[in-house]
């Protein structure tokens, strides 16, 4: 059985309306509700069609037209049960937009920055969740790739390619996504004071059981008193949950005395908060999205002494306030870093996305120039 | 199967060729005599046979780096090999190609535990990976049923699975870096030992690239600490539509079974005579795993029993020690071989939705009469991921034409109710010319677009993936 919304010739039609237009247009910014817009990019806007979806819940599958809103998708996913299984963010609070009606993002958006949060460490990306795409490319064809089942090797893999390509490859019209039902239950257990080499050796030693950890995130001792906290998320079935964390809370005693919450809502608080970087959102300075190896990931932190940081995916992902105009990426060797928050003119000098080495940089121009020789999409923005 | 014409000028310069790469990584790697590359003229679709020019087996990143650059400069056309293990065909050579092979390259280059990562070079067998971290609670969870054999390069090149992929996902899935040779020579660095990409997601499409993009010759793999336990339950049912409910009900709940294996009738009496699984004389078999602590197992296996029930099985029989499991997987295990012992088989891997499931077998079995030849079916249920097995006889004049000829409406069949032609043994030589099935021109131009950027000259694999009249003018160039 699925639950569908509007007739798919609304769709096509709305799609060859969209082709028609790039094919005619100059220069255009594929966008959502401008929700994850991180990257500089100037032009005609060009919204995706919105808000027509094929969802089979027996089957985790739907699909989607990117102009959905996000809101609309995780409602119609809560009624039946079910959730994106990478938890993307939702960066408005970040990015200081005030939230307005239904404007929390589109899926195409979503799609288009490989959204992803604190579950991303234990089940993937959202690049990971995406069967299936179809966009506009430069030369205003429609393009299918994928589909919607889960296993699928039938020629190359554009879905990925265009999973986190930010709008610079084309405008993503429709994809399909694996879904996930909702864990029964979930606890965190919590060990307050750790210095943050020893946080992240608990993360690993925490994500290195057999016991499923689902997110395991370290934040600082805060302003009110409260002390720096490392967070070890389990969730499923509630006989199961009740007894990894026991058995986590003892594989994990030699860093100390650890507490667990079990309330639900609280536990979605604490990890919603972590997922949005609600912590960063009243504080001023830029804000940058790094993507390391765990281990390196204190070093990285000493060596640019920012004024805040979270850490995410057992240390995997560092979001770090830093002062304005600060270079994160001068104190790293390898991964990358992302300028997610700061002033035009830092973005401009910094640069939003990290530099690629040489070859990477002409394989990545190269593609740009196939999927778009006429530059029109998203000019320059991750270039 | 078509294949190009082999280029005789290429042909004609073997021993120029030949010469080069003894000079470029020494006499050892180069194997050129013709009684020794016919170890390299197939691959596991052996229905297909054509010795290399030459086969190379460099021993290391640099060394492939040099063959590329002969080939490039002299226009040969190179075939990647891992194992030679793919069953599409992938890593079957033409007469004017170079076979490069990294049977060589086998060396672990870092294990790391605290980031749960492991570095290989791509040579190594996919159980060899497992092999080095299991002493110490860890694995590398796709485990494609020929992990004994087939390497990481070749998992990597179709994007392989298998039977645990339901829950751990395929090889794109635990894939975090890699290094690639260029066909020019250009040695890249894609991804690390940290996760995604900050710019294009080029892993992404070099995963399952079936070797049309470059040489991948390094790995970093995600490795997970292993689960406490598993077991099975085998629930028979005495319809295959049925089964199939039972199967979405199952997923639908919100257990994640790491396996869910399905056989039909023709697949369970073709197994019980060769294994004696004992097996319950049925329609539909469905074999679910689930792993945790002895408990958790328990209480799983208690839910899907439960949901089993509501459908009437014939026979459920839940395992409660190593060997019973051992004994109820022994047939799932043995099916390929006892559709072996029935006749020469072709092996389909369409996916389709998990709701056509029903409609899908009734139909496959339809098509089977209509053609006069045996199908059995044994698949990764979870994921739709049929494997239908054609019987037919390789002696028999006409009958591998006529198998061939219905796995490609069995094939059409799954793309029409919404799968793909693949879902995981990749297109290769044996899919190519249905890929127009599932794709428009356009869909097809912007798949070789990318080809185009890594491989302007098309070099590499040039006669695969892609339907040949697809791909003519960019071969021409060579
Ligand atoms: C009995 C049996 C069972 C199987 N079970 C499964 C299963 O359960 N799941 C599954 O997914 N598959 C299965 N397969 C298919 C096959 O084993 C996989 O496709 C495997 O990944 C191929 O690996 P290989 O090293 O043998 O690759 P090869 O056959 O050598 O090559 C496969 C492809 O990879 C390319 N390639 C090889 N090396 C490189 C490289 N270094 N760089 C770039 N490209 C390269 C080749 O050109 C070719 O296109 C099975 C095969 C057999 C025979």
């Amino acid at each position: 059985m699925s639950i569908l919304a509007v007739s798919n010739t609304t769709f096509a039609q709305q799609q060859d309306h969209l082709a028609a237009q790039i094919r005619a247009g100059n220069i255009v910014v594929p966008r959502g509700h401008g929700s994850s817009q991180i990257g500089l990019a100037a032009g005609q806007e060009l919204n995706a069609p919105d808000a027509l979806w094929d969802f089979d819940p027996s089957a985790l599958t739907l699909t989607v037209s990117a102009g959905t809103p996000r809101d609309t998708i995780e409602t119609l996913l809560r009624d039946q049960g079910q959730c994106l299984a990478f938890e993307p963010p939702h960066m408005q609070g970040l990015l200081g937009q005030s939230k307005v009606g239904n404007n929390a993002g589109t899926i195409g958006g979503m799609v288009a920055t490989n959204a992803s949060g604190p579950r991303r460490v234990a089940v993937g990306a959202c690049r990971d969740f995406c069967l299936g795409v179809a966009y506009v490319d430069g030369l205003g064809r429609l393009i299918k790739n994928g589909g919607r089942v889960m296993k699928n090797v039938t020629g190359l893999d554009l879905v990925k390619l265009m999973a986190g390509s930010h709008g610079t490859l084309g405008l993503i019209t429709e994809v399909s996504l694996k879904t996930q039902p909702i864990p029964e239950m979930t606890a965190t257990l919590t060990i307050e004071n750790l210095n943050e080499v020893d946080a992240v050796t608990a993360m690993s030693a925490a994500l290195g059981t057999p016991f499923s950890v689902t997110g395991a995130a370290h934040v600082r001792a805060d302003r009110h008193g409260a002390f720096a906290r490392t967070l070890i998320r389990i969730e499923g079935f509630e006989s199961s949950v009740s007894y990894r964390i026991e058995a986590l809370q003892n594989a994990l005693e030699r860093f100390g005395h650890s507490t667990v919450e079990w309330d639900q809502t609280a536990n979605a608080d604490i990890w919603r908060a972590i997922r949005d970087v609600d912590r960063f959102h009243a504080m001023t300075g830029d804000v940058w999205r790094v993507s390391v190896k765990p281990s390196d990931a204190p070093k990285l932190v000493e060596a640019v002494q920012p004024l805040d940081v979270i850490y995410d995916w057992g240390g995997g992902r560092l979001w770090l306030l830093t002062q304005p105009n600060t270079d994160v990426r001068a104190q790293m060797t390898a991964g990358h870093a992302t300028l997610v928050r700061a002033s035009d003119a830092t973005k401009q000098a910094l640069g939003v996305f990290h530099p690629e080495n040489a070859l990477v940089a002409k394989i990545s121009a190269g593609l740009r120039e196939k999927f778009d020789p006429m530059q029109k999409f998203n000019r320059g923005m991750m270039s | 199967m078509e294949m190009p014409i082999p280029n005789a000028a290429i042909v004609s310069r073997k021993p120029a060729l030949v010469a080069k790469l003894r000079a470029a990584i020494g006499a050892q790697g180069v194997i050129d005599a013709p009684e020794e590359v016919k170890a390299y003229e197939c691959d596991a679709l052996a229905a297909y046979r054509c010795p290399p020019l030459v086969a190379v087996l460099p021993s290391s990143t640099q060394e492939v780096a040099q063959v590329l650059r002969i080939c490039h400069e002299m226009g040969v056309p190179v075939v990647p090999r891992g194992a030679g293990t793919s069953l599409a065909g992938g890593s079957l050579p033409t007469a004017d190609s170079v076979i490069l092979g990294v049977a060589r390259m086998r060396d672990v280059l870092e294990v790391d535990y605290p980031n749960r990562t492991i570095k290989v070079q791509t040579g190594i067998t996919n159980l060899a990976v497992t092999g080095e971290v299991e002493g110490d609670g860890f694995f590398y969870a796709p485990d494609p049923s020929s992990q004994l054999a087939c390497a990481i390069a070749g998992n990597i090149a179709m994007n392989s699975g298998g039977a645990h992929c339901l829950k751990y996902g395929v090889t794109t899935n635990n894939l975090l870096g890699v290094t690639m040779v260029l066909p020019d020579g250009e040695i890249v660095e894609i991804g690390g030992a940290h996760m995604d990409a900050s710019g294009l997601d080029l892993l992404g499409v070099i995963c399952g690239s079936e070797g049309q993009l470059g040489l991948v010759t390094e790995a970093t793999l995600r490795i997970l600490p292993k689960p406490e336990g598993a077991r099975p339950v085998l629930i028979g049912f005495d319809s295959n539509e049925v089964a199939g409910t039972c199967v979405s009900d199952i997923i639908k709940s919100g257990l994640i079974p790491v396996a869910i294996e399905f056989m039909d009738r023709p697949c369970i009496r073709a197994t019980e005579d060769f294994a004696k699984a004992g097996y319950p004389d049925c329609e539909a078999l469905l074999i679910i795993e689930v792993e945790g602590s002895e408990a958790e197992i328990d209480d799983q296996l208690a839910r899907i029993v439960k949901i089993a029930k509501q459908h009437n099985p014939v026979e459920i029989r839940e395992s409660t020690s190593a060997e019973e499991s051992a004994r109820i997987w022994l047939g799932r295990k043995s099916a390929f071989g006892a559709m072996g012992q029935l006749g020469d088989y072709m092996c389909l891997d369409g996916t389709i939705p998990v709701g056509e499931l029903p409609y899908v077998l009734k139909r496959i079995a339809a098509l089977a009469s209509e053609y006069g030849l045996r199908v059995g079916n044994v698949f990764h249920a979870g994921d739709g991921n049929m494997h239908p097995l054609i019987l037919y006889n390789a002696n028999k004049e006409g009958d591998l034409e006529k198998c061939e000829a219905l796995g490609a409406d069995i094939l059409r069949l799954c793309v029409d109710v919404g799968g793909c032609l693949t879902g995981e043994h990749g297109v290769g030589i044996e899919k190519r010319d249905l890929m127009t099935h599932q794709y428009t021109l356009d869909d097809l131009e912007a798949q070789m677009n990318v080809k185009d950027v890594f491989d302007p000259a098309w070099i590499l694999n040039p006669a695969k993936v892609f339907p040949l009249a697809t791909s003519a003018s960019r071969r021409g160039q060579l």
